[in-house]
């Protein structure tokens, strides 16, 4: 075991382990916010650039800071390391840099899009964005397409973490979409308008950060904070069967995972529970599911429950 | 007097580029001597003697980088040749592969050896399609005349040489996507650690040197590394190739000795012979257009008012505040009549158009900077876009996977740095930035007269 202090706090952990997952061994505010990285899908992170950390000494055997701000989603931690990440103004500035850089081509169409109460991107946007914007030029556009008969793509919303892509590569037979065109133009895409077709496809939609994967099935039926989240299990061959049904009143509006509070799709007996099409997208009868008890949401959200409250409280202590 | 040339002193012989010519002219010499009379470790020895630095740009020293190379049992090795040279203002590695292929061949043979690599690759640019069948052409005269293939002049090594063709994106120079490129994939760079020397090409220990880098090794094997490293300055050894292009009365590439002074560069009658048209210089890029652009007065001279030299200290004396950096020997020169905004727009361009998109400061900073400058070049600019691009800048620089990032971002850093008033000017006179150049006008010319 190894000793890393990050924001003061010392912990132990297995040599090897990234600076973000010793973060999340701590938890609480010490963990830096992850766009890209998924610690369910081997090869992800180090794209989206939120998780920067300062590295103020870098081991107890070369004490040297490192001169640039590491990712810690993917820079492995050693022995003595001491890691800056909410106490230092230097990460403040460079994460709000790199919000800035997600923001200025987004559509930040949150009103009408899907994933608003339990989007990363509106976390971030929250925590660092400022409330104007300097880009003066015309946003990125592109149409709305469908990838397959169950999954619309906005890639507008895109912020090109890649995460897709890994679930594509990863869970499904045969990866038929992909990233094209380089700089900003890069855009996810199918080849030639091919249908994303597969039995794990809709996992997509559960990793995507943003809006810009949405479940077709679900679209424009309900903001998610109007929903109740129950855990539910059904006999299914494809899959684990155990996943979380989003409901109003006796109906089921939508079915996804069971998420953490990274976002990232639960561990059910040491296997990561992704859930299959036919349990995603067909089964929206309550018979379908053995319906076990509410499921609680840590929505890691702006707007979830009290948020707001607790943030408008803390700042009337300081004032008071 | 112009000084020793060590590459490419025998491009102008006829017929260089076949097997024979190049073979009676000393060729291949060095292949010889490390193969019957040398082990690979008296070659990654000599190589470290003789302080030769990468040529490609960053400058690290290629001894070193070697011995880094891990060498676990049982599995391959691979040298990599970075010719994917697509850094704009460079153009000697180019040159070199078309005027005299085989040292480059040659170099390869002689550097696969020293680091144990039975397979080694060329990895050229797209556009260079002419010059891959040179090379092919070449490799297999050195194939036929037993200096590649098995067993090579009876010493028990083999060698395979394969030439590999990217698409032509200038982020695929950068190593580690230069890798993921020659595997079939995207060319994304990768996440370091791990390096390449421990994991690089298809999960193996890898080197990746440049054609330069490569092509140095032959007189270094051939003459050792303690004479190379007589020639140049303290820790510049060697020779260097460089780019000059932009307003000189001769640009070209121009083999120099590490350490010429860089007035005797620009004016002297052995290398570019000064300025065209009896115009006087405004500025200068010295290392190809990722490195900081400096002003005729930093240009000869350093700011502690030193002569500056062609070297890797010299050119980066001052730190950015003041100076810039050798790089891949991209030497750009900017006459009088040359705007510089509209020169940091192009570079900015240039820079959104290669941008890989994997990383978000990169992907959205290149192309927020591209169109803030074409703004200001185009006259629709205000101040506070000065001082949004400076900010754009900190954002992106160290922020990013790969150098391309810093690449981006340090020239407009330095073109404001140095350049603030030609900015401030194209937004106080936007109908007249239109038609003519901020340095035909102001009083700058006149500082730059006095030098």
């Amino acid at each position: 075991m190894i000793k890393v202090t990050i924001d003061d706090i010392e912990v132990e952990v297995e040599p090897g382990t990234t600076i973000l997952n010793a973060a999340r061994q701590i938890g609480g505010e010490v963990v830096p916010p992850a766009m890209c990285y998924y610690s369910k899908l081997p090869g992800t992170g180090g794209k989206c650039r939120t998780c920067l950390v300062e590295v103020a000494a870098g081991s107890t055997a070369d004490p040297r800071p490192m001169p640039k701000l590491m990712a810690s989603c993917s820079t492995a931690v050693m022995d003595g390391m001491v890691v800056k990440n909410k106490t230092s103004q230097r990460v403040h500035d460079n994460r709000g840099g790199v919000v800035e850089f997600l923001l200025i081509n987004h559509p930040l169409d949150c009103p009408i899009c899907d994933q608003a109460g339990e989007c990363h991107l509106q976390d971030l946007g929250y925590e660092h964005g400022s409330a104007k914007t300097r880009y003066r030029e015309e946003r990125r556009t592109f149409d709305p397409i469908d990838i397959g008969n169950k999954i619309k793509l906005h890639m507008n919303r895109c912020i090109l973490c890649y995460r897709c892509v890994h679930v594509a590569n990863q869970l499904t037979d045969k990866r038929v979409h992909g990233v094209m065109h380089r700089g900003e133009h890069a855009e996810i895409s199918t080849y030639i308008e091919n249908a994303v077709d597969n039995d794990f496809s809709g996992n997509m939609i559960d990793v995507c950060p943003v809006g810009a994967l949405t479940d077709k099935t679900f679209r424009f039926k309900s903001r998610v904070w109007f929903l109740k989240p129950m855990e539910a299990e059904c006999s299914c061959t494809k899959c684990s069967g155990k996943a979380v049904v989003w409901m109003f009143g006796n109906e089921i509006y939508r079915v996804t995972a069971r998420k953490d509070k990274y976002g990232e799709v639960e561990n059910i007996e040491d296997k990561t529970a992704w859930i299959c099409n036919d349990c995603r997208f067909e089964k929206k009868d309550p018979n379908a599911w053995n319906i076990t008890g509410p499921r609680k949401i840590d929505r890691h959200s702006v707007i979830s429950q009290g948020k707001y409250a607790t943030k408008i409280d803390k700042g009337l202590n300081k004032i008071g | 007097m112009a000084g020793r040339k060590l590459l490419i002193e025998n491009v102008h012989i006829p017929g260089i580029e076949t097997f024979d010519v190049y073979r009676k002219n000393g060729g291949y010499a060095s292949v010889e001597k490390a193969l019957k009379k040398m082990t690979p470790d008296e070659v990654v020895e000599e190589v470290k003697k003789s302080g030769l630095r990468g040529r490609g740009g960053a400058g690290f020293p290629t001894g070193m980088k070697w011995s880094f190379l891990a060498k676990p049992e049982g599995v391959p090795r691979y040298l990599v040749c970075n010719a994917d040279e697509s850094e704009p203002g460079t153009f000697k590695d180019r040159y070199l592969m078309e005027k005299i292929p085989h040292l480059l061949i040659e170099g390869m043979i002689t550097s696969s050896y020293a680091l144990g690599a039975n397979v080694s690759y060329i990895y050229i640019r797209g556009e260079f399609m002419y010059i891959l069948h040179i090379l092919e052409k070449a490799i297999a005269e050195a194939r036929a005349n037993g200096m590649l293939g098995k067993n090579i002049l009876g010493s028990g090594y083999d060698l395979d040489l394969v030439v590999a063709p990217g698409g032509g994106a200038y982020i695929c120079g950068e190593e580690t996507a230069l890798l993921e490129s020659l595997e079939g994939k995207r060319g994304n760079p990768r996440m370091k650690p791990p390096f390449p020397a421990v994991k690089g090409l298809w999960g193996c220990p890898t080197v990746v040197n440049n054609v330069e880098t490569i092509a140095a090794v032959v007189p270094i094997v051939n003459n050792g590394g303690e004479e190379y490293a007589k020639i140049g300055i303290e820790r510049s050894t060697g020779t260097k190739l460089i780019s000059a292009s932009g307003n000189l009365v001769r640009p070209g590439v121009y083999e120099i000795e590490m350490g010429v002074s860089v007035e005797e560069f620009i004016y002297g009658d052995d290398y570019c012979r000064g300025i065209a048209n009896g115009k006087r210089l405004k500025a200068c890029i010295p290392g190809g257009s990722s490195v900081p652009i400096l002003p005729a007065h930093l240009v000869t001279k350093t700011a502690a008012g030193e002569n500056r030299l062609m070297t890797y200290e010299s050119l980066a004396d001052g730190g950015f505040a003041s100076g810039s950096m050798l790089g891949s020997g991209g030497f750009i020169v900017f006459d009088e009549d040359q705007c510089i905004v509209r020169n940091t727009y192009t570079f900015a361009r240039f820079y959104a158009h290669e941008s890989c998109g994997q990383c978000s400061p990169c992907r959205e900073g290149t192309g927020w900077m591209e169109k803030v400058l074409h703004r200001l070049e185009n006259g629709h600019g205000t101040m506070e876009d000065i001082t949004l691009l400076e900010e754009i800048n900190k954002k992106i620089e160290g922020n990013t996977i790969c150098p391309l990032g810093d690449a981006a971002a340090w020239p407009v850093a330095a073109a404001i740095r140095h350049f603030r008033e030609e900015f401030e000017w194209h937004v106080t006179h936007p109908a007249e930035a239109q038609t003519r150049n901020y340095g035909l006008i102001q009083p700058r010319v006149e500082e730059i007269k006095a030098l």
